[in-house]
């Protein structure tokens, strides 16, 4: 078996017929994108050959920009949820928890024990359905058809699931600042148990398919290989990160939303290839699974809805006797509320990597700033270090195992 | 009084008789392929669509195919910026005829949630659309009955005849 | 390199954190002893340090503070731009993050700079993360980087006119 390193392009290319080819040494240029079915999303890659092996791997981005953080410049505090749920498309609830989580901060407001539990519970279920999302069209890009269906329709027990807290499938929008949108109906429950029942067989299933299976190991093994130290020097982070040996997770190191007392192992491997990077997400799938599992044990009852006169709209018959009730219902609902002067950066864990949003108050009802750092931002720049050298098939393989969203990159 | 269908159905059982239009229109709608156009969180959605409980492989788009050449449907599936119009545009004219466009989604339709300097308000300014399908995103069972509502609309195609209602697409 | 990185890990408490403050960030001591004529401020507000710099001490600020011992800032998070409104002055507001995995703090690093001589040295040597930052903040702001490998736009075509993100930038656009 000889492995793409050991494949040397002769520097005057000579076909086994003995003749010469006409290319020669010249390189070609090719534009993989921005329309591909691999590219996962409006992604342009000017990939320079020379033959089928990879010389140099640009991406051009910008297809997707929404200009999403001058939009949300423009929307109140609370409404800036509908925004942020729509950039990192498959992460849709970690992103509104970061942002939420942020300005809580400015605010100097604490989410119930409730609320806290729901969130870990619901970013967890978000993770999963992004990871199982990335090992669908991953797998598929490889070449692999099949396991494509068998995780979407995991993903769709998710989205019920979703759908039965928040009425949306996608974008749900189901954590405000100060809580969540409402509490869990009586329905979620159950739905949950029965889906956590049939994911392990999924997962044991899955292995046996794929993991398993010797093309797909050769296919990923010692392809788009970064060294930790290298990777840290580029910005990568999330699994990609953990899959060069860098034990770097910020659920465990800079605790958000009560994952401090959630017990959970952080998966590492130390190759940095495709397949440490496959590993690193299969093995968090499961870990995701014992977080979820315990959130459901250990779920408070209780208010969802934090005690801070901003944020919280006042009881009902309070407010229909008195005056000043009234006024205080009014102006939260009619103007919204107001964030003190001052700038914070949260950092989370998204699936992706470190999501860090960084927002400057100016004491109004609108932020002034709201800056998102993008995980997939950085864990594309690295692609054309990781690319050098590859074969054209590997690229594809490079693309998928980096797990990139655009809407996170162009915002 | 028989009717000329009913002669020729008795003198002649292996003969078929049907409209030229209705066979083709029927042949064209039963087997639309789309284009892979997804760009950002309707093609999920769209990917849901093809999955083992949206099955819309059903109606015979079975084939996602990448090529515009062979394909004949583009499901322009999310936010369109300004830096992919050009692009949308040129896939759009490189696919044959006959082609049809569905904008999926409110970011497609109209600009969505984005009224800004980045978003193209509303596919329809790049490329005619025939059906437009609401929703951020539409959830499959909509973008189901979107190319089932595409596929009444084929039917009343004319490949002969010049319509009223329904230009040709020939 | 990654023993140590995983032994700083594991011997990492989890310490009590108060509500919101679940990073930890460094204290500028070590900075205002060596650069103390390149510093202009020290805010501390909501367990987060902002130290505000001159231009000047960008470049030697940010090696020595990924190089030495004791602060070891081996990850640069975000590069920041700031419009500060129209008319204001300064104008604009460039904020690094950074993040050092061995000592898990963070730190950040804001420079101001007028609208007329918006230009900032580059990072991008002492960390290649900056490079696309340092691209999108001259795409959105129009704020210059000295010495970039590559300064071109990022998000926007190519050919476009204008600087969306600052504030005097129509949402609507052109």
């Amino acid at each position: 078996m000889v492995s793409t390193k050991e494949i040397v392009v002769p520097t005057t290319s000579v076909t086994t017929l003995g003749k010469r080819d006409p290319l020669g040494d010249q390189r070609m240029t090719i534009s993989l994108g921005p329309q591909h079915p691999s590219t996962h999303g409006v992604l342009r890659v000017e990939v320079e050959l020379d033959g089928e092996v990879v010389v140099a791997a640009r991406p051009d981005i910008g297809y997707l920009h929404t200009g999403m953080e001058k939009t949300m410049e423009n929307q109140k505090w609370q409404q800036v949820v509908t925004i942020t749920c729509r950039m990192d498309y498959l992460n849709s609830m970690g992103n509104d928890l970061g942002y939420v989580l942020a300005v809580e901060k400015l605010l100097g407001v604490e989410a119930t024990p409730r609320t806290q539990v729901l969130r870990v519970l619901l970013t967890e279920l978000n993770r999963l359905s992004s990871h199982l999302v990335w090992w669908g069209t991953h797998v598929m890009d490889i070449g692999a058809m099949s396991p494509f269906f068998y995780s979407f329709d995991q993903r769709e027990k998710i989205l019920d699931l979703f759908e039965c807290v928040s009425g949306a499938r996608f974008h749900q929008s189901y954590f405000r600042i100060g809580g969540l949108m409402a509490d869990i109906p009586n329905t979620f429950l159950p739905l949950l148990k029965e889906f956590m029942a049939g994911f392990l067989d999924f997962l044991q299933m899955g292995k046996r398919l794929v993991t398993g299976n010797k093309i797909f190991q050769t296919r990923t093994k010692g392809i788009g290989v970064i060294s930790g130290e290298d990777a840290l020097n580029w910005g990568l982070s999330g699994p990609s990160l953990r899959a060069s040996g860098v034990p770097w997770d910020i659920r465990k190191t800079e605790p958000y939303t009560g994952y401090e007392k959630y017990d959970f192992e952080v998966p590492i491997e130390r190759d940095g290839d495709v397949w440490a990077r496959y590993l690193v997400r299969m093995r968090e799938m499961e870990e995701s699974y014992k977080i979820i599992q315990q959130a459901i044990d250990r779920l408070p009852s209780g208010p969802i809805q934090s005690d801070h006169p901003k944020l919280k709209l006042p009881e009902r018959d309070l407010m229909k006797e008195h005056i000043d009730v009234m006024i205080h219902h009014f102006l939260i609902a009619a103007e919204g509320f107001t964030v003190p002067i001052g700038e914070v950066y949260f950092p989370i864990e998204s699936a992706r990597g470190e999501l860090g949003y960084y927002i400057v108050s100016d004491g109004k009802e609108k932020p002034w700033r709201v800056r998102v750092k993008a995980p997939s931002f950085l864990n594309l720049q690295v692609l054309p270090k990781l690319a050098e050298g590859m074969l054209l098939a590997d690229l594809i393989g490079i693309i998928g195992s980096i797990d990139i969203v655009l809407g996170d990159i162009d915002r | 009084m028989k009717g000329l269908e009913t002669i020729l159905g008795e003198a002649m059982p292996d003969v078929l008789t049907t409209k030229l239009d209705w066979l083709i229109n029927w042949a064209r709608k039963s087997s639309l392929w789309p284009a892979t156009f997804g760009l950002a969180c309707c093609a999920i959605e769209m990917m849901a669509v093809t999955d083992a409980r949206n099955d819309l492989a059903r109606f015979g788009a079975e084939v996602f195919r990448a090529s515009p050449r062979q394909a004949d449907l583009m499901i322009v599936a999310g936010r369109v910026s300004i830096k992919m119009a050009p692009v949308l545009r040129r896939i759009y004219d490189q696919m044959s005829e006959p082609k049809w466009v569905i904008s999926m989604g409110a970011c497609a339709s109209a600009g969505g949630v984005f009224n800004n300097y980045a978003i193209v308000q509303g596919v329809d300014k790049i490329v005619p659309v025939d059906v437009f399908v609401p929703g951020c995103p539409p959830r499959p069972e909509g973008l189901i009955y979107a190319v089932m509502k595409l596929q009444e609309k084929i039917e009343r195609d004319s490949v002969l005849y010049e319509r009223a209602d329904t230009p040709s697409v020939f | 390199m990654t023993e140590e990185l995983k032994q700083a890990a594991e011997s990492n408490q989890l310490a009590v954190r108060g509500p919101n403050q679940t990073s930890h960030y460094v204290d500028a001591q070590a900075l205002s002893a060596q650069f103390a004529d390149f510093i202009e401020e020290v805010v501390e507000a909501r367990g987060e340090v902002t130290v505000v710099i001159k231009r000047e001490g960008l470049v030697p600020i940010m090696a020595f503070l990924r190089d030495e011992a004791s602060l070891k800032f081996n990850f640069l998070s975000d590069v920041a731009g700031v419009d500060l409104g129209e008319f204001a002055e300064p104008r604009f507001a460039v904020a690094y993050h950074l993040y050092s995995l061995p000592h898990n703090h963070r730190l950040r690093i804001k420079v101001f700079l007028i609208e007329d001589d918006a230009w900032v040295p580059t990072v991008s040597e002492i960390w290649k993360s900056a490079n696309w930052m340092e691209r999108e903040i001259y795409d959105m702001y129009g704020v210059d980087f000295t010495d970039h490998p590559d300064l071109r736009r990022i998000l926007m075509p190519a050919d476009y006119e204008g600087h969306p993100l600052r504030k005097d930038f129509p949402t609507k656009g052109y």
